[in-house]
């Protein structure tokens, strides 16, 4: 009776297993390489893992002889060498160590010291250069010269809450989406200059080949020449909070055309949004764009419903510093105020000034004082922020 | 020598007649095997905890979404995980193994410092309370919980951190003093106690493997402990160690850090390097192939230990000369690991081999740790370290190394010592099975989260893209069996000390060697009262 309930239940699990293997698509190796340092990557690590697996099968074989001729139970008679003794047992114990040694510092160093020397060479012809700036939880991005030189904008992850939380089918590129991709045009030698506002973040995208540290407080670089147009996923790989798994890299490779004609788009586009700052806006725009801002930048650690999660994160609900004034009666930015925390950060809270531009703080700070149940009435126009610049 | 017998024999009776006992007995007790039963028993029930906070892990990771925790209680278990594998179940299964077997093994009556043991043990629980402490504390609405920067504790994010932080740093102090007293009862004891006639090259390659690891504890720990020093003082006193802002550097903690973290993998290798090799000697009823080879394999890779640190973050940015130097010298640990692996073959080949559960687990070994040493010497490439560095492909590789190549490694010492310290056999048929449950659960486990990391995903992601989904979900179904497979490994130590099961012969072992063997199971209260003498 156990038995055969054993027997179901192994069946059913290798079945399970079996299934799960029938739809899968499997990955064995690195993704389909795109700059010439991902193509000398997948090469070295194709000649390392072959010989690695050598050397494995080799052992094992000798290990598996061994293990089935010497047993006791096959009545052999155990020998009574303790060995390195005699000239060839010494020659014996060496072999291993000379043949790592050829292997290390000839069949693998090598390949490998060109390969580093190729992927920290960022500076010789570099076509152009890309700031990449992280910070929790989302990658910055600014263009330092070029077609599309002075071009800065955030790009966020764009998979809905809902996907997370398993309240709605997941999509394609579940996790992997972002709502400002970069764009690169390709064959160009891109650096990338990397820096960080808050703790330490990896940029990385397999494709490429490259994931460099992004340190708070200093300059690191690597470069990318991308030889195929098309979308590059990756993903944060240093462990940097919560949002740790939710700050894709996306990367859309263009042609040089396309690049100048995004490059143009994005322009214009960055200069209405910045004109929006010279109009007045009225309470209702503002409340409704501050909350697409909110949603977007602010619900990730206050919380969609701004109750924040305490002690890390105040709640945004109630708190004295919304409901409290944000210019003195000289009209003087009060320290500590409520715009002058969204301003300039404080601890955690990242300075919104150097990513966020005039209409989308002052809609957000409109928003926050007139949402979760905060009662304020009052609002900030952008021209009232670009003052403060 | 005549007089020291004499008092030795008075202080046995002596003891037996006003040894306290219950609670006091093991609170106040300066006798090697209690305190490596204590040892031992800690280091089993931590086992389980970090299991257990690892297959929630593992559960949280079985389909893409979140489904059972938050990212922030995920970071938690993550970090926790793995300081309690390494620092309160892996390490101080290597000290209960030194305590219950040094003194057994060099013919001494006691270690060297036994009062020190006894504090070197007790300093244990306290550390523990204090990592887990913040989990309790955040029920009551107390901070935010554990420390949530893994294991790591990289600078910023762990002076970002809450409380939990504050308590992994002095949990850390706590089991740095523990190890580092340790260390120096080890040192001594085998500088000080071993039998007449016992000279260093005769020694048991296991108190060769714990003297490296001592001298590497007594060389890292401080600094370590000086790192998070300085991280509580960034924390807390406005100091800029780590902060560019303020003069500082977040990079200066990783050197820091892994000047400890590197020496620490061998630190957690070098005891169950010591013992494997007379354990394939036992069950191949042949000495030790390439005794002199292996000492001198151990003090090479105990020197490369503390020279290669910065393999574990050539992603932050460094010069190519140190990226070259970081990478080559890393490499040149496989070469006394070369050393190694022939001695261990060298030793089974042409013996009468059989395989009893410490066998297996040896044999085992050397394959499993084989894959872990392998992928490590891949790992060196700098320029494909870009995309193994913080992949599963890493998780995998160590996991390999510190899962198959320590914990299963101890495993083959508690199978081949258990009859020794309970005096009773435990059942072959449950041991075979733990082992192979064990070892397919751990390579279904572990063998889907290379092609994980190659495929490209991150650790320490409580969610992920869909194409890592089929492997994810083979990989935690496996860790689960893996899990529950060690319930095995605690009926079968239980039935032993519980004395269900065959009386162990003095030495159950055909082919085993070494003094240990010549007492009874188990060895009397005070090993060797009396003085062997080694010829």
């Amino acid at each position: 009776m156990v038995g055969k309930r054993l027997r179901i239940a192994v069946m059913s699990l290798a079945m399970g297993l079996w299934s799960v293997m029938a739809w899968a698509n499997y990955s064995w190796n690195f993704p389909t390489p795109a700059t010439p340092i991902a193509t000398d990557t997948l090469h070295v690590h194709n000649k390392f893992m072959i010989i690695a697996m050598i050397i494995f099968f080799v052992v094992l074989g000798i290990m598996i002889f061994s293990i089935f001729n010497h047993r006791k139970d096959k009545g052999f008679k155990a020998a009574t060498f303790t060995g390195p003794s005699t000239a060839k047992q010494v020659i014996w114990t060496l072999a291993p160590f000379a043949l790592l040694l050829y292997i290390d510092f000839i069949l693998m160093g090598i390949p490998a010291y060109h390969s580093v020397v190729m992927m920290e060479d960022t500076k010789n012809g570099a076509d152009m250069v890309l700031k990449v700036t992280g910070m929790q939880w989302r990658w910055q991005y600014e263009y330092m010269d070029g077609y599309a030189k002075g071009i800065k904008f955030v790009s966020n992850l764009a998979t809905p809450q809902d996907q997370i939380d398993n309240k709605a089918p997941k999509g394609e590129h579940y996790l992997l989406e972002v709502d400002e991709p970069v764009i690169l045009p390709v064959n160009k030698k891109v650096r990338v200059i990397l820096t960080s506002n808050d703790v330490i973040h990896t940029w990385w995208v397999p494709q490429f080949g490259v994931a460099r540290d992004a340190i708070p407080g200093f300059l690191r670089e690597t470069w990318v020449k991308i030889e195929q147009p098309g979308t590059y996923r990756g993903q944060c790989k240093e462990l940097c909070g919560k949002g740790h798994g939710f700050m894709p890299v996306v990367v859309n490779a263009v042609s040089e055309d396309e690049f100048k004609k995004w490059a143009d788009a994005k322009r214009a586009e960055l200069a209405t949004a910045s004109a929006g700052a010279d109009k007045t806006w009225s309470k209702e725009d503002l409340i409704s764009h501050g909350k697409e801002v909110y949603e977007k930048n602010c619900a990730v650690c206050h919380q969609l419903d701004g109750k924040g999660v305490p002690p890390a994160f105040p709640p945004l609900a109630g708190s004295k510093v919304i409901n409290g004034p944000i210019f003195d009666k000289d009209g003087k930015l009060i320290a500590n105020s409520h715009l002058d925390r969204v301003l300039n950060g404080k601890n955690v809270m990242p300075a919104w000034k150097a990513l966020l531009n005039d209409v989308d703080i002052a809609s957000v700070v409109t928003y926050e004082r007139n949402s979760f149940g905060n009662t304020m009435g009052d609002m900030l126009q952008p021209a009232q922020v670009k003052a403060l610049r | 020598m005549s007089t020291a017998t004499t008092t030795a024999t008075h202080d046995h009776s002596h003891h037996d007649h006003h040894a306290p006992s219950g609670v006091m007995r093991w609170l106040t007790t300066t006798n090697h095997k209690d305190i490596g039963t204590m040892y031992l028993t800690f280091a089993l029930v931590m086992f389980l905890v970090g299991g257990t906070m690892i297959l929630g892990v593992r559960a949280e990771l079985f389909k893409p979404g979140l489904q059972l925790m938050k990212p922030e209680f995920f970071n938690q278990l993550i970090g926790v995980h793995a300081l309690v594998m390494i620092f309160a179940a892996l390490m101080p299964a290597a000290t209960g193994f030194a305590n219950w077997m040094l003194p057994l093994q060099l013919g001494a009556p006691d270690m060297a410092l036994p009062r020190l043991n006894n504090w070197g043990f007790w300093l244990l629980p306290p550390a523990a309370i204090l990592l887990t402490a913040p989990f309790t504390l955040a029920l009551f609405g107390i901070g935010d919980g554990a420390v949530a920067t893994g294991w790591t504790l990289y600078a910023p994010l762990s002076v970002q951190g809450g409380i939990g932080v504050d308590f992994a740093i002095f949990s850390v102090h706590l089991l740095g003093i523990s190890s580092v007293l340790g260390s120096i009862n080890i040192i001594v004891t085998i500088f000080n106690m071993r039998a007449p006639g016992m000279t260093l090259f005769k020694m048991p390659l296991f108190a060769w493997g714990w003297l490296i690891t001592a001298f590497l504890l007594i060389a890292t720990i401080p600094v370590l402990a000086g790192a998070v020093t300085m991280l509580l003082t960034d924390r807390h006193f406005g100091t800029h160690f780590f902060d560019a802002a303020g003069g500082g550097d977040p990079i200066l903690f990783q050197h820091l850090f892994w000047f400890f973290g590197h020496p620490e993998v061998y630190i957690l290798l070098l005891p169950v390097w010591g013992f494997i090799p007379h354990i394939l000697s036992a069950f191949s009823r042949k000495p030790v192939y390439g005794y002199k080879a292996q000492v001198y394999s151990f003090w090479a890779i105990g020197i490369l230990s503390v020279v290669v640190w910065a393999h574990h973050f050539f992603t932050v940015g460094m010069p190519v000369p140190a990226l070259l130097y970081f990478m080559y010298s890393t490499m040149s640990i496989s070469l006394p690991l070369a050393v190694l692996f022939f001695c261990w073959i060298a030793t089974m080949w042409k013996g009468s081999m059989s395989f009893e559960t410490p066998m297996l687990f040896a044999t085992g070994w050397i394959i499993l740790f084989g894959i872990g040493g392998l992928t490590g010497l891949v790992l060196a490439d700098v320029a494909a370290d870009a995309q193994y560095h913080h992949s599963y492909f890493v998780v995998a590789h160590f996991h390999y190394t510190l899962f198959a190549g320590g914990i299963m490694g101890i495993m083959a010492g508690v199978y081949f010592w258990l009859p020794k310290m309970t005096g009773y056999m435990y059942s072959e048929k449950l041991g075979k099975l733990h082992f192979w449950m064990t070892a397919i659960a751990f390579n279904m486990t572990f063998i889907p989260q290379f092609f994980l990391g190659l495929a490209g995903m991150p650790r320490r992601i409580p969610d992920y893209a869909l194409q890592f989904a089929e492997f994810n979900m083979i990989s935690s179904i496996a860790a689960f069996i893996l899990g529950l497979s060690q319930l095995i490994l605690v009926y079968n130590i239980v039935s032993c000390v519980r004395g269900k099961g065959e009386k162990a012969k003095d030495n159950p072992w055909e082919g085993a060697q070494g003094l240990e063997w010549t007492l009874p199971s188990p060895p009397p209260y005070h090993s060797f009262t009396e003085q062997p003498v080694v010829k």
